[in-house]
């Protein structure tokens, strides 16, 4: 038994994060790369207009800020222990972190219910599209199970998930601190890796290209094949996309 | 200054004869694929009527455009901070419905049957799902029912009309209608452009076309909303968004553009306007009343020595320049004070721009007789059977001089012509018409000759391209020719 549960042990912790990383690195730029075309979110908007504000909605708004969350974690975790030093502060963190998982689970169900009853909807659902909605689904489940019967995440997020991540991050993988992690927080843990997994054979490499230029550039673009009042200087160098 | 040339068009509406040719034509070479099957980058509309979308003049609901807020100028539906609350789900988006769901039938089905007492049929079925349907509604489904409840009354040009106006536009033996074909604008400052977040759309330096980027979209379809003429299409298969590209490939090796070409009313003109990029903004900042003379303000004499040389500076080709001189859009748009554009009020300063038309039959039934009732070669227009007031919110940015102005020179030509060919009209007469109406005699011999006996030449005049002039900057343009046409290209294949 204990055996096999080390041999379980390295492969999710110590092997999987690493076949993940590479795949979602490699396979991410190779794609963007060579099929930039098939880089969308994807919209189903257009063919389905009322349950999808229901669905798309809530679910984005409890991802982001659960992931963001999760990344403030990961990134400082001692500064999440210092925060969490005055219950008060946890209390909110904790409670406001669920409900953004809630929100993020309500718009899973509408998005997933959508998807099979309407049938535009469906008609635009690739296999791709079930494998995203299946592991996220997946993935908050475990979560809220882990917020609920685990309590308070945050500090034991940052006192022993953290330093595993970054161990796995130092190429040292260290199982000490996963171990003797309950089931469903184990579970958590690999749904993560897998995400990361399908993450560039599917639909969610929308995430990567969130238009933030917007934000601060002027509002009209004009594109110039060639510009001939380059050309009628000798010495410029040829711009073939030249935003002005 | 900063002198640009922008490929423009004018669409003379009196000769439009409603066929779909140009719909047609441009359906046949770019929105036969799968997810662009209810897309009409040409459509023709009847006015009165809601057009295609329905209503798609309604900007309460899709909030196309630009408005004026404490003088700057704003898009209506969206703006930075909207952007990433309304990424998700765009509250202004149109839906498959408010366009049509395209279908075809099971034509299968009438040869492989089987025998029975009744004929088989061949039902519609849906190009989006596959499933049979009910067919509601079609792009033209209000093709020539200007007197109708549903589709003309609908309307919302006719508000602000009075009940007297509108019923006399409704009364059945004034009922008037003409038809409205539209395409892109490949306007001088573009709502689609401004709106979106991943700049996929743009416009083209060198002719002014506004193209959208397949490799750039994302699908954060801010575009269709934005676009007040609703001229950006969601190509809901490749999760795209897809436009009007004015038949580039075509306009650059000197042809027209399909539906300019295919054209059977030849109601299409296309030409340079030259125009100062540096007044966009503060043009498009006009009120609604003034908004015609300020753009056309904006478009510079290709003549005037001045301009010339300053266009020189700027790049454009003498070819072009030429060109801008020979322009059918110039003398419609400029010279003759003919051509208007088409709700210039939503301040994205299109590049197409109408002859109103003058629907001039003022004749009136009495008894079993119908008879002229309009003796003078100035019909009242006031009586005339579409409101001033109705063309001006089309055409004027609901400034009704515009108008009166248009239809008076072209009523005058009429009368010149009549007494040239038919001389029921006394030449002095003639004259006179001419002379209240702004124009000489030359000028309407012009314009006669442009709308009458236009020939292909005059009614397209396409500067050359001159991509060796690019070509040259990389690499041996002979080198260059002799690798053309090989390659590969991504499919536009559908994301996973
Ligand atoms: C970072 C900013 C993000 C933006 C701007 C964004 C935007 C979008 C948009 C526009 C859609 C298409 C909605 C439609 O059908 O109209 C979409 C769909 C989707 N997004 Fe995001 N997204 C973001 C982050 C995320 C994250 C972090 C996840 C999950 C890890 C995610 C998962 C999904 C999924 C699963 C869908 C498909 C929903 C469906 O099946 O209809 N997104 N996203
Ligand atoms: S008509 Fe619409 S799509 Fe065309 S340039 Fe103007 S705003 Fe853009
Ligand atoms: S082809 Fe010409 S005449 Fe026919 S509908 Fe189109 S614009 Fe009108």
């Amino acid at each position: 038994m204990n055996m096999l549960q080390n041999y379980l042990d390295t492969f999710f912790f110590a092997l999987f994060p690493y076949v993940t990383l590479f795949a979602f690195f490699v396979i991410t730029i190779q794609r963007y790369r060579s099929k930039s075309f098939t880089y969308s979110s994807l919209s189903s908007q257009f063919l389905e207009n009322r349950q999808h504000f229901w669905g798309l909605v809530p679910f984005h708004y409890g991802i982001i800020a659960v992931l963001t969350a999760h990344f403030v974690w990961f990134l400082v975790p001692g500064t999440v222990l210092w925060w969490n030093s005055i219950p008060a502060r946890l209390y909110v963190m904790e409670i406001a972190m669920f409900i953004f998982g809630l929100m993020t689970l309500v718009g899973l169900i509408n998005i997933v219910s959508r998807r099979k009853t309407n049938v535009r909807a469906r008609i635009v659902t690739s296999p791709a599209d079930w494998w995203v909605l299946g592991i996220l689904t997946f993935q908050v489940i475990t979560g809220i199970l882990t917020a609920y019967f685990h309590r308070w995440g945050s500090s034991w997020f940052a006192a022993s998930l953290a330093p595993y991540l970054w161990s796995v991050f130092k190429l040292s993988p260290d199982l000490s601190y996963v171990s003797a992690m309950p089931i469903t927080i184990k579970l958590h843990v690999v749904g993560a890796f897998s995400i990361i997994l399908l993450f560039p054979y599917t639909r969610l490499v929308h995430i990567l290209v969130l238009p933030n230029p917007y934000l601060w550039r002027k509002p009209q673009l004009v594109r110039w094949n060639w510009n001939r009042r380059k050309i009628r200087t000798p010495n410029a160098s040829f711009k073939a996309k030249n935003n002005n | 200054m900063d002198i640009r040339s922008q490929i423009s068009m004018v669409f003379h509406l009196d000769k439009c004869i409603g066929c779909h040719t140009c719909s047609i034509a441009c359906k046949n070479i770019w929105t036969d694929r799968k997810g662009t099957e209810y897309m009409w980058w040409n459509n023709v509309e009847t006015k009165p009527g809601t057009g295609f979308p329905t209503r798609w003049e309604d900007q309460d609901k899709y909030k196309g455009g630009w408005e004026v807020v404490k003088g700057e100028l704003e898009l209506r539906s969206t703006n930075k901070t909207k952007t990433i609350t309304n990424i998700f789900h765009n509250p202004n988006m149109p839906t498959l419905d408010d366009y049509y769901e395209p279908w075809t039938y099971k034509y299968k089905d009438l040869f492989d049957s089987p025998e029975g007492d009744d004929q088989p049929t061949a039902r519609p079925i849906s190009m989006v799902t596959g499933e049979e349907m009910d067919i509601e509604a079609g792009p033209n489904w209000d093709d020539d029912l200007a007197g109708s409840p549903i589709y003309a009354e609908n309307d919302i040009n006719l508000d602000g009309l009075s009940e007297e106006q509108r019923e006399q536009m409704f009364a059945i033996e004034r009922l008037m209608m003409f038809y409205f074909p539209r395409i892109c604008n490949h306007c001088l400052n573009p709502s689609c452009v401004a709106s979106c977040p991943s700049g996929a759309l743009y416009k083209r330096g060198e002719d002014g076309i506004v193209l959208l980027d397949q490799e750039e979209c994302r699908a954060w379809r801010s575009c269709i909303p934005a676009c007040p003429y609703k001229k950006t299409y969601f190509n809901w298969n490749t999760g795209k968004s897809e436009k009007c590209i004015l038949c580039f490939p075509r306009v650059e090796t000197g042809q027209a553009p399909a539906c300019f070409h295919s054209c059977v009313g030849r109601i299409r003109y296309l030409g340079v306007l030259l125009y100062d990029a540096k007044k966009i903004e503060e043009t498009a900042k006009f009120p609604d009343e003034e908004l015609v003379d300020a753009q056309r303000e904006m478009i510079l004499d290709p003549f005037d020595e001045n301009v010339i040389r300053e266009a020189k500076k700027n790049g454009i080709a003498d070819s072009t320049i030429e060109a801008a001189q020979k322009s059918p859009v110039y003398k419609f748009v400029k010279e003759w004070g003919l051509a208007l554009p088409p709700h210039i009020e939503y301040r994205t300063l299109p590049m197409l721009f109408y002859v109103p038309p003058m629907l001039p039959v003022m004749s009136a039934q009495e008894g079993d007789s119908v008879r002229n009732v309009n003796e003078e070669f100035f019909p009242d227009f006031d009586k005339a059977r579409a409101p001033i007031k109705y063309l001006a919110k089309m055409f004027g940015g609901g400034n009704e001089s515009h108008l009166r102005y248009v239809l008076k020179k072209q009523s005058a030509i009429r009368a010149y012509r009549r007494a040239e060919t038919v001389g029921d009209i006394e030449k002095i007469d003639a004259d006179k018409a001419l002379l209240e109406a702004d124009c000489t005699a030359a000028e309407a011999e012009g314009i006669y000759q442009l709308t009458s006996l236009c020939t292909f030449e005059d009614r397209f005049v396409i500067p050359a391209a001159h991509r060796e002039e690019a070509i040259e900057m990389m690499k041996d343009p002979l080198e260059h020719k002799q690798e053309t046409g090989f390659g590969f290209r991504d499919e536009p294949e559908r994301g996973w």
